[in-house]
């Protein structure tokens, strides 16, 4: 099967610079090359059409035939060693606390502001940081509870964090159910490698959403809320609310009552005591926030700060998303923890400071630039792929908002071997680890591989043509 | 349970259930035609239009169609999306309330109902409709009762399975008065030709499944006999009385009230019913005529799905405590805009 399989000149999961086997991928690669490619396609297929029986799919808009498609997987996994999880959780771990040090910090004291760790004026003018909602306390004063950080690997190997995402991150179903779905077709393979299972994803959940209730008697009553069944997350959303055995409402089944959140049930008013959205701030209260949504649920946020529900994730965490605020994550960890942080940034310049403006201004054709507030592979843009005209476009785009735009070298993603039309080839990956914060940190071993499918691309979103990968993080 | 998820339960089962009946009226009045002499074009609308009333689409039908041929027919009811009531519009619908509830449905059930989905939008699908329109049926009823059986073994007894009950019951009842309503549209067969009549009842107990039982309990097919055993048999599961009497078995458990009692309108109105059924014979349908007997009840079973939705879904949405703002409601273009940017 990997017969002419050129790693190139990239970081390969699998192969070294000299053509030899990683050691953890020796048996995944003996394995592989027992099998015939008749019966790889067999078991890939059959793959497929699990994902598509399982109803694992999206839908591609403005098609009239409303033709469903399933989240491209690749059946090659990629393998990870023992160690290198254990420095990653180690880094993981080190980043949430400090993620969340700060924000508890500038919804109090700002005192990282008073400091002047951290300029004042970044913090402000971040799009999704809430001043209503400073001195508000929250339940364990958590407010990422769930976090997907996307970890990339530079040409040497090198892990860099490369973006923080606290608000909803998406995509812990397909992780399970990548899971599910290689056990399936490669079980003798999987059972030999020794790899640490991810089952108890949901289970850490719900604990944690226990965890948060504002009630300590009885049991809690736990919600997910969703936008609607014609999200593209909402299969995921009924994936995660089935394995923890909760229910998943729509705004339209909630409805406030003196400050107590209740739902609509056969049998009246039920309350609700913690609720885990997948609705962003800007939606799930029209009476504080964005007054045409339709989504969430009028009064919420007033039962929110009377303490009277749980939410996760926090409302107002979408500041640290702002990718001007990551920049300065290192500089928390070091602030809050007096820790040196043990995952580096990709090395990233503000478009704002005078010295790093007029770096970037000259070096567009070999940067990448990204606005502040973007995700999902959009307000992007890749330098050294870029048209003339791209570039001038953002060298306009900077010059006017500086605040919203960063810069960041090129770097080179690595890859590891996908199946793409009938041969083996090296593909660029990312990885996107869950994060869980409740009564302690959990993370589930590994995450999700993301895979760019067209040759050579760099970008791995689902909405820009990206694929995935089961993860294996070996035991010891 | 979630009152919007109770009224996604009880629309899932019930379009499954109109998906199997339609097939299985389809294939009776195919039967019907193979039995008939050759009709000219105003006699065969006149033999599908009962079809096209049941489904309730008429208005729908003549805005597509010019002709009333049988093609066209099986066509609109069949296959053509433009009919919400077609038999893939009802899979389709069926398929999408379970999307919707599937948190809650098994694996099993989930995959049932899909695979059911896809194979009708397949290409095999269009195929096998034109070169053997019986095997088609006969598939979309065999995956119908599939999801059935297979509902039945791994739901648990909750309220859920008795939405579940409830609109698979009402559906059926609703669909079995259609069975029998066709005998009142056929050309000349009630008048005339006294031989006709046979044909036609056993041909509609084919349809129903029921040849086998009734041949069991009745020695004769008349006109009295079906009736009795389509509309008043208390063990035949298609029965009108039968399926009523689910229907309130599944309301009084929903409510804790006992039976015989009523705490609410779809109580009341269920129980009525079930005991003029229980009391009646076909002598009441033929002292009205069957044809208004017929209409009648099906009034009555619009009545209770109203009733149902008025007691479980409409009442506790009414609740509206925290009034938001005025605002213009939103174009379902930038409903579906809000509901795509909320992911990362």
């Amino acid at each position: 099967m990997f017969k002419g399989y050129d790693p190139g000149k990239f970081y390969d999961e699998m192969f070294s610079a000299d053509g030899s086997v990683r050691t953890q991928c020796d048996p995944l690669l003996d394995r592989f090359s027992e099998l015939d490619e008749e019966d790889f396609l067999m078991r890939k297929s059959n793959s497929e059409l699990y994902f598509l029986r399982q109803g694992i799919t999206f839908n591609v808009y403005h098609d009239e035939q409303g033709t469903e498609r399933i989240f491209p997987f690749d059946p090659v996994p990629r393998v990870m060693p023992s160690h290198e999880w254990q420095e990653l959780e180690a880094g993981l771990t080190q980043r949430i606390m400090a993620l969340n040090l700060f924000l508890h910090d500038i919804y109090h004291d700002q005192q990282i502001l008073k400091d002047e760790v951290i300029p004042r004026f970044f913090v402000e003018n971040a799009k999704h940081y809430r001043p209503e909602f400073r001195g508000v306390d929250v339940p364990g004063d958590i407010y990422i509870h769930i976090c997907g950080s996307d970890l990339i690997r530079g040409a040497d190997g090198q892990y860099f964090v490369l973006e923080d995402n606290g608000r909803c991150p998406s995509g812990a179903s397909y992780l399970l159910e990548n899971r599910n779905a290689l056990k399936r077709a490669f079980p003798k393979i999987f059972k030999d490698m020794g790899v640490r299972s991810v089952d108890s994803y949901p289970r850490d959940l719900v604990n944690m959403l226990r965890h948060i209730s504002p009630y300590r008697e009885g049991e809690p009553t736990c919600v997910l809320l969703t936008p609607g069944c014609y999200n593209s997350a909402y299969f995921e959303h009924c994936y995660l609310a089935r394995e923890m055995g909760i229910d998943i409402v729509e705004g339209r089944d909630l409805v406030v009552v003196d400050n107590f959140v209740y739902m609509r049930t056969t049998h009246g008013l039920k309350r609700v005591d913690v609720i885990y959205r997948r609705i962003d701030d800007d939606f799930i209260d029209p009476v504080v926030f964005r007054k045409d949504s339709v989504l969430g649920v009028p009064g919420l946020m007033n039962a929110y700060k009377a303490g009277n529900v749980g939410l996760a994730n926090a409302v107002g965490t979408g500041v640290a998303d702002d990718k001007v605020i990551y920049y300065f994550v290192p500089r928390m960890i070091e602030y809050y923890l007096g820790q040196k942080p043990i995952l580096p940034n990709v090395p990233t310049y503000l478009a704002s400071e005078e010295k790093d403006l007029k770096f970037i201004l000259k070096n567009l054709p070999e940067l990448v630039v990204k606005a502040a507030n973007e995700s999902g592979g959009y307000g992007m843009l890749m330098g050294p792929s870029a048209s003339k005209e791209e570039i001038e476009e953002f060298r306009e785009r900077i010059i006017a908002d500086p605040r919203n735009y960063i810069a960041q070298p090129v770097i080179s993603l690595s890859r590891s071997p996908t199946w793409c039309d009938g041969a083996m080839e090296g593909r660029h990956i990312d990885l996107r680890p869950y994060i869980i914060y409740g009564s302690d940190i959990k993370i589930v071993p590994g995450g999700l591989t993301r895979v760019a499918l067209t040759k050579d691309s760099l970008v791995v979103n689902s909405s820009q043509g990206g694929g995935s990968k089961d993860t294996w993080v070996l035991r010891d | 349970m979630l009152s919007r998820v109770a009224n996604t339960f009880y629309w899932m089962v019930r379009y499954v259930e109109r998906a199997d009946n339609l097939a299985r009226l389809i294939d009776v009045n195919q039967q019907l035609l193979l039995d008939s002499e050759s009709l000219d074009s105003e006699r065969l609308r006149g033999f599908w239009r009962p079809i096209i009333l049941s489904t309730g689409d008429e208005e729908v039908f003549h805005s597509l169609y010019d002709d009333a041929e049988s093609g066209e027919v099986i066509h609109f009811l069949t296959d053509d999306e433009r009919n919400p009531n077609s038999i893939k519009s009802c899979i389709g619908l069926a398929r999408e309330n379970a999307r919707t509830v599937r948190d809650q449905l098994s694996d099993e059930l989930w995959e049932e109902l899909n695979s059911l989905y896809l194979w009708a939008r397949s290409a095999e699908a269009t195929r096998l409709l034109v070169a053997d329109p019986a095997e088609y049926y006969q598939r979309i009823r065999r995956s119908a009762v599939t999801f059935l059986g297979v509902a039945a073994s791994t739901t648990l007894r909750n309220e859920a399975w008795e939405f579940m009950g409830m609109g698979r019951h009402l559906e059926r009842a609703d669909k079995t008065t259609r069975f029998l309503d066709v005998s009142s549209y056929l050309p000349d067969a009630t008048e005339g030709e006294e031989n006709a009549g046979p044909l036609h009842w056993s041909a509609i107990l084919r349809s129903c499944g029921a040849l086998g039982s009734f041949r069991a309990s009745h020695r004769e097919i008349n006109d009295n006999n079906v009736v009795d055993f389509l509309v008043f048999s208390g063990e035949f599961p298609r029965s009108v009385r039968y399926c009523i009497e689910k229907l309130d078995v599944s309301l009084h458990r929903i409510s804790g009230n006992p039976r015989g009692t009523f705490s609410n309108d779809a109580e009341r109105e269920t129980g009525r019913l079930l005991a003029d059924l229980n009391f009646g014979s076909s002598a009441d349908a033929f002292e009205v005529g069957l044809h208004g007997f017929l209409d009648s009840l099906q009034d009555r079973f619009n009545t209770i799905g109203e009733a149902i939705f008025d007691t479980y879904v409409l009442l506790p949405e009414r609740i509206d405590v925290c009034p938001a703002d005025e605002s213009p409601s939103p174009s379902a273009i930038a409903l579906w805009q809000m509901q795509q940017q909320q992911q990362q």
